[in-house]
């Protein structure tokens, strides 16, 4: 196209499209604390629903008597698994083909398993009818970790399915086992390092809750909820509770925070269902703090062995990595399919690495099951973690450098696409570059010779270093499906005879600001003003079919699904305008918000007029209206790419450590909006800084969970959160139709490797290879004084 | 999250409170600040029969500080108000330095000093420095006032020596008699973090001699911890790294730390044996660069 | 019906002892017949129907119910309603005017203090607070006062800065 005027094309910045830091507009209500989050919702005649929780973590449970509760004035119902089981509904499937009780019925399998419910005219009420229940247990053996759950004398704790005779939920391997093997053979040095990525816990601030509401003269199940993915809940309640789908509405409110864990269907939301179902009343169910803590997914809790064959020069040869992986009473993984330990093979893809085998073990324990991809792509942050700690560990082991190290096993830029150890195939970056600026930021040489000045004196200063590229975008639809959905996403824009419009996608958003950007595509792709386009999510009724917002595939995904219905609606228009420019399509040309006469570009119209157009002027024959639906099915995941460098003073006396700087540089491809791609990873890097040193679920040896309320489980103030210091490169995406690669959750992944590596390189020297999250001071005084790792793994040391 | 049913009464005058603990008879409870009673009556915790709320008292809410040491905290000076009194620095250092670092800033616009001391927690903060400092609770009751030493007050966790018809009404420090001075740390791995260790100094010094000395132990162990064969190690000496090192060594030897997930409890013992050296050694820094 | 959360005229129900009460909730007098167990935060948000103030755990620590009671910050699920009798309370609802917005508002957008909106409300009556005593925070400050308050989304350098902004514009600054 060559143009002989200048163009009138808008200024696409000030339309508020692509790259645009447009101030986001779900703001307006949130400041004003118009926010409408599940416990906002109300219903007339509304009942309130509170759970009984197992104190104890197995048991048989001998009696359940509610007659007190149900004598509570104010009681409207009392539920068990007994009345759950003639319904069917005692047990229901998770997400990973196993099955889960709602209510129990036989056993409990962990502290804070569903035993009862109660529904009462209010909470308070509800709370007091529980504490009158009374139930006997007959305590068992209770196992809190992988060693004890394969030991020969373990108790079976899921004697409820046939033909499980052990605790393995799975064995699972990928790679290739034979090559993996001649490449250690022929190693100079093998590196081997072993570490527990602890069982962490997402704590959106806001719990989960549910309103459901059933009307009988109608038939039609409406359930306002905290989730994450509407559609899969309406699928799932479809086929679980067999009720028709065209009857069930499920509404996703604003949600306060999400990071993986309103993914599940979790027993609280099938109770309120029921109970509305048989009280005929709706029936709010809000969770309070410590049932979110102790019973709903957490994320995490993977033991590694890792090995890498080296050669003496540096060069990887070859990756072996076991796991195992505790998923706690029920295998209720929120994944792909087909993949049991998620997207952990992702590991090393940014190196050029001829060879990889991993072996994968999961079983079960008295733990809440989960297994949530707490902001991350299903394992992805395991993978990375292991990945730059073994890394750190090989440069150590041969002495070189641990930026050289990355550098030179780096996948080059131009030899993309790239085929992965594990066999996924990556597309494009500039690793090194992105290595090179985070090093420059931080000035390595200059750290180093302060480190060095700073041991003279005692001081151990450390700096760390971690390096990613992680797949996002689940997925492409031949690979990636859940419970047989695939999954793919979905937009639908409907442009108005005045030239605004609404767009619907079947994502939801948890404060990623889908509303504010999603509008930039529109606004990129059409021309529109972003203030122009209202975004709906999360409403089953009105949103089209949708795989949801998880493991930062919204972009990636329902993102290029917006910019497909755009160019649907593009498409159309242009008839339209040849329409109204009396010229044929092809002669049309399109500059952004402005279709024109090829041969006079004076002559246009913009594209609001052929909205107009579209209701008020359509040609003879053209389908009136100006809107359409994309389903989009990614060729393939995306790649962004993230380095990451911290540096810190550990304190050599008490352990204590300080971070002093956190750069961070990442490649996400193509940034829609830059503010928010900002806050998205201040926030990661946050998440990272808090798993790195304080924030982790522990049992005790009777299967007490540790980390059961913010008085034990830590999470970050403002007053110690470091401050960050980002920057950018940019490597579009090939394959994504605006080149954006997702960054929700790269700082996550990446970050906590970034935190430990500084702090082993602060401890470089004192006979330390390994000390496992959280770096508690406690942990790195030990680690100093016995020159030895120090392990994390359950159960927690005590006295007594 | 929601509290069980309670009777609740806010009496105008300290009479009537005490009338109203009385007829609880054990199952009243006095609300204060709250920051600590309202989060164990949520979560059931504590589930008292009545709840007697001293906010409307008046006449407690005095907080005097003296240029000589002497402290008195009415039962409603709010840790906020502790924390703004710059007075306290140069009266009591071992106060001013806890008093940021109890609980977070919003907690401490309603919790009270006299409330913390009360609740016993074994990782409470505030017991730590007022028994350094050697300060008492005053309480009344239908028979009067008395007068407990905090050391005395405390008896176990969460458990105090009040009658359940007093109302504790204030926490006094003496006078000192010679220049004061002292300090207060804690491990806390974020804001609000209950103490993995922390430790009250608090001494009076004539010279470079010591001629008071409290020492307090918190989160290691069942109560706070007076520990006074630390503190009389020091008395009538210099402070030097011997003696520092002395008392360090006999404060960690008092503590009764049990391993969790904040520590083992040799590191606990550790933290303790760092923090006093840490404050003994900041005391003699502190008196160098005044004289100098 | 529950006397737990209804406004005046309220259904005495199953003889469950209730206080009246009258709180000053932005700038209007407002009563209550409340049982003494009520929380003030459940007063605000069932009772009055002020849903700005949010509860995100059971343990005093996360601070979205933060709320001004008399000027200074409170968290208002550790507060009984019934104390709240005769005081002034302030909640996000009352922040800004019918029209305009307060400079913490304008600032938590400007700055992209906030991403799922949950902590705010707390956080901007935290530092609502801290202004109002302090009109000209250092960095370290803001972290300070803010200190009690938990964010999940932002790692908490957006809110330092709209914080920062919303003092600058409050001290006549060019924003």
């Amino acid at each position: 196209m060559t143009l002989t005027e200048p163009s009138r094309a808008l200024d696409e910045i000030k339309i508020g499209g692509m790259g645009a830091s447009r101030k986001r507009v779900e703001d307006n209500r949130f400041i004003r604390g118009k926010g409408h989050y599940i416990d906002d919702v109300v219903l007339p005649g509304m009942l309130h629903m509170e759970i009984l929780r197992s104190p104890v973590a197995h048991a048989r449970i001998r009696s359940i008597d509610t007659s007190a509760a149900w004598d509570v004035p104010g009681v409207r119902l009392v539920l068990t698994g007994e009345m759950m089981a003639t319904r069917n509904l005692a047990w229901m499937p998770t997400l990973s083909y196993d099955t889960q009780a709602v209510l129990a019925t036989d056993k409990v399998r962990f502290q804070g398993q569903e035993v009862a419910c109660v529904i009462a005219d209010d909470p308070y009420i509800a709370k007091d009818a529980c504490e009158a229940i009374v139930v006997e247990y007959e305590q068992l053996p209770v196992i809190v970790n992988p060693t004890q759950a394969l030991a020969a004398d373990a108790p079976i704790i899921r004697d409820d399915k046939q033909g499980q005779h052990d605790n393995v939920c799975f064995n699972w391997e990928v790679g290739d086992k034979d090559g993996t093997d001649r490449a250690f053979a022929e190693a100079d040095v093998v590196s081997r390092i072993r570490m527990h990525y602890p069982r962490s816990h997402p704590s959106p601030l806001e719990t989960c809750g549910s309103v459901a509401d059933f009307d009988r003269a109608t038939g039609k199940l409406t359930v306002y909820m905290t989730t994450q993915a509407p559609h899969i809940v309406r699928a799932a309640v479809a086929l679980i509770a067999e009720l028709p789908e065209h009857l069930i509405r499920i509404v996703s409110p604003d949600l306060g925070g999400g990071f993986g864990n309103k993914v599940p269907v979790y027993p609280g939301y099938v109770m309120s269902i029921l109970a509305s179902i048989l009280t005929e009343r709706p029936v709010k169910w809000i969770e309070d703090r410590t049932s979110n803590l102790i019973s709903t997914g957490f994320g995490r809790d993977v033991y590694l062995t890792g090995e890498m064959a080296l050669r003496q020069d540096g060069k990887i040869l070859g990756v072996r990595m076991h796991t195992d992986s505790d998923h706690g009473a029920f295998f209720g993984d929120a994944q792909p399919s087909k993949f049991k330990i998620g997207l952990l093979h992702s590991a090393f893809s940014c190196y050029d690495i001829p060879t990889a085998h991993l072996t994968a073990r999961g079983v079960y324990t008295n733990k809440a099951p989960g297994g949530v991809a707490y902001r991350c792509s299903f394992r992805v942050t395991e993978a990375m973690f292991f990945q730059e700690r073994m890394v750190q560990a090989a440069a150590e082991d041969l002495g070189i450098d641990q930026a050289e190290f990355r550098r030179m096993n780096f996948v080059r830029d131009d030899d993309f696409p790239h085929r992965t150890p594990f066999g996924f195939l990556t597309d494009s970056g500039q690793y090194a570059k992105c290595l090179q600026v985070g090093l420059d930021a931080i000035d390595y040489e200059g750290f180093r010779r302060e480190q060095a000045e700073a041991a003279k004196n005692g001081r151990l200063l450390g700096i760390g270093i971690s390096c990613m590229t992680e797949p996002l975008g689940a997925g492409n639809s031949r690979e990636y499906d859940i419970l047989g959905i695939k999954m793919f996403d979905s937009a639908e824009l409907r442009v108005h005879m005045t030239g605004k419009a609404i767009l619907r996608t079947g994502a939801k958003t948890q404060g990623q600001g889908h509303e504010t950007t999603w509008a930039q595509i529109v606004a990129h792709e059409l021309g529109l003003p972003a203030d122009d386009i209202v975004v709906e999510e999360g409403d089953t009724d009105t949103a089209p079919f949708g795989m949801g917002t998880y493991a930062s595939r919204s972009t990636p995904v329902a993102g290029a699904a917006v910019a497909m219905a755009a160019r649907k609606v593009r498409a159309k228009a242009r008839k339209l305008a040849a329409h109204l420019l009396e010229v044929s399509e092809e002669d049309v040309e399109w500059e952004l918000g402005r279709f024109y006469v090829r041969s006079a570009p004076d002559r246009g119209v913009t594209i609001q007029e052929c909205a107009m157009a579209a209701y008020s002027n359509m040609p003879d024959g053209l389908e009136p209206g100006l809107e359409a639906n994309a389903y989009y099915d990614p060729p393939n995941l995306t790649w962004p790419f993230g380095c990451y460098i911290v540096t810190v003073e550990v304190d050599p006396v008490t352990g204590v450590w300080d971070v002093l700087r956190v750069v961070a540089v990442d490649d996400c491809g193509v940034r829609i909006n830059p503010m928010i791609v900002e806050g998205q990873i201040m926030g990661g890097l946050t998440e990272a800084y808090a798993m790195s040193s304080m924030q982790f679920i522990t049992f005790d040896a009777e299967g007490n969970c540790i980390g059961s309320n913010f008085m034990d489980y830590l999470l970050p103030t403002a007053w110690e959160t470091p401050g960050y210091e980002l920057h950018e490169v940019v490597t579009p995406c090939p394959h994504h139709p605006i080149g954006a690669k997702g960054i929700g959750e790269c700082a996550t992944v990446g970050g906590p490797a970034a935190f430990v590596n500084a702090v082993m390189d602060a401890l470089k020297g004192h006979g330390v290879r390994n000390v496992d999250m959280p770096l508690l001071p406690d942990r790195v005084h030990e680690a100093l004084t016995t020159r030895a790792d120090v392990s994390g793994a359950p159960p927690i040391r005590t006295d007594s | 999250m929601y509290p069980s049913r309670f009777a609740y009464e806010a009496p105008r005058t300290l009479d009537e409170a005490i009338d109203l603990l009385a007829q609880g008879r054990g199952e009243a409870k006095v609300l204060a600040g709250g920051q600590s009673l309202v989060p164990l009556l949520k979560l059931r915790f504590a589930n008292p029969d009545l709840l007697v709320d001293i906010n409307n008292l008046p006449g407690l809410d005095h907080l005097a500080i003296a240029a000589d040491g002497g402290v008195r905290v009415g039962a409603l000076v709010r840790h906020r108000d502790l924390e703004r009194a710059t007075a306290l620095a140069s009266a009591q250092p071992v106060m001013a330095a806890a008093a940021p670092l109890i609980a977070d800033p919003i907690v401490r616009t309603r919790g009270t000093l006299v409330g913390s001391l009360c609740h016993a927690d074994p990782q409470g903060d505030w017991a730590a420095a007022v028994l350094a400092a050697g300060g008492q609770v005053v309480a009344q009751g239908p028979h009067g006032r008395r007068s407990i030493p905090v050391g005395e007050f405390v008896v176990g966790p969460f458990q105090n020596v009040l009658e359940y018809d007093e109302v504790a009404v204030e926490a006094t420090i003496p006078a000192a008699r010679d220049r004061v001075a002292g300090g207060f740390l804690k491990l806390e791995r974020r804001v609000g973090d209950f103490a993995t260790a922390g430790t009250a100094v608090a001494l009076e010094l004539d010279g470079d001699r010591v001629t008071r000395a409290g020492i307090a132990l918190t989160g290691v162990g069942s109560r706070t911890l007076d520990a006074r064969a630390a503190a009389d190690s020091l008395l009538g000496r210099a402070l030097t790294a011997e003696t520092i090192a002395r008392a360090a060594e006999l404060a960690a030897e008092a503590a009764q730390p049990n391993s969790d997930h904040r520590g083992s409890a040799a590191y606990k013992r550790h933290v303790i044996h760092t923090f006093v050296t840490r404050i003994l050694t900041r005391v003699t820094t502190t008196t160098t660069e005044h004289a100098a | 019906m529950s006397t737990l959360f209804e406004e005046i005229p309220p259904a005495p129900a199953d003889g469950v002892p209730v206080r009246r009460v009258t709180v000053t909730v932005n700038g209007r007098e407002r009563t209550a017949d409340v049982e003494p167990r009520l929380l003030l935060a459940h007063l605000l948000r069932q009772g009055f129907r002020l849903t700005g103030t949010h509860t995100g755990c059971d343990t005093t620590n996360c601070g979205a119910c933060t709320v001004l009671v008399d000027g200074l910050p409170v968290k208002s699920c550790t507060m009984l309603a019934v104390q709240a009798d005769g005081h002034e309370v302030t909640t996000v609802e009352g922040l800004g005017g019918p029209s305009e917005l307060h400079p913490l508002q304008e600032g938590f957008k400007d700055e992209h203090g906030l991403q799922c909106g949950f902590c705010t409300p707390g956080m901007m009556l935290a530092a609502k607070a801290l202004l109002a005593e302090n009109p000209r925070p250092t960095e370290d400050e803001v972290r300070f006062a803010l200190s009690g308050n938990l964010c999940r989304c932002t790692g908490y350098q957006n809110i330092v800065k709209a914080v920062l902004w919303a003092a600058e514009k409050m001290n006549g600054g060019d924003q």
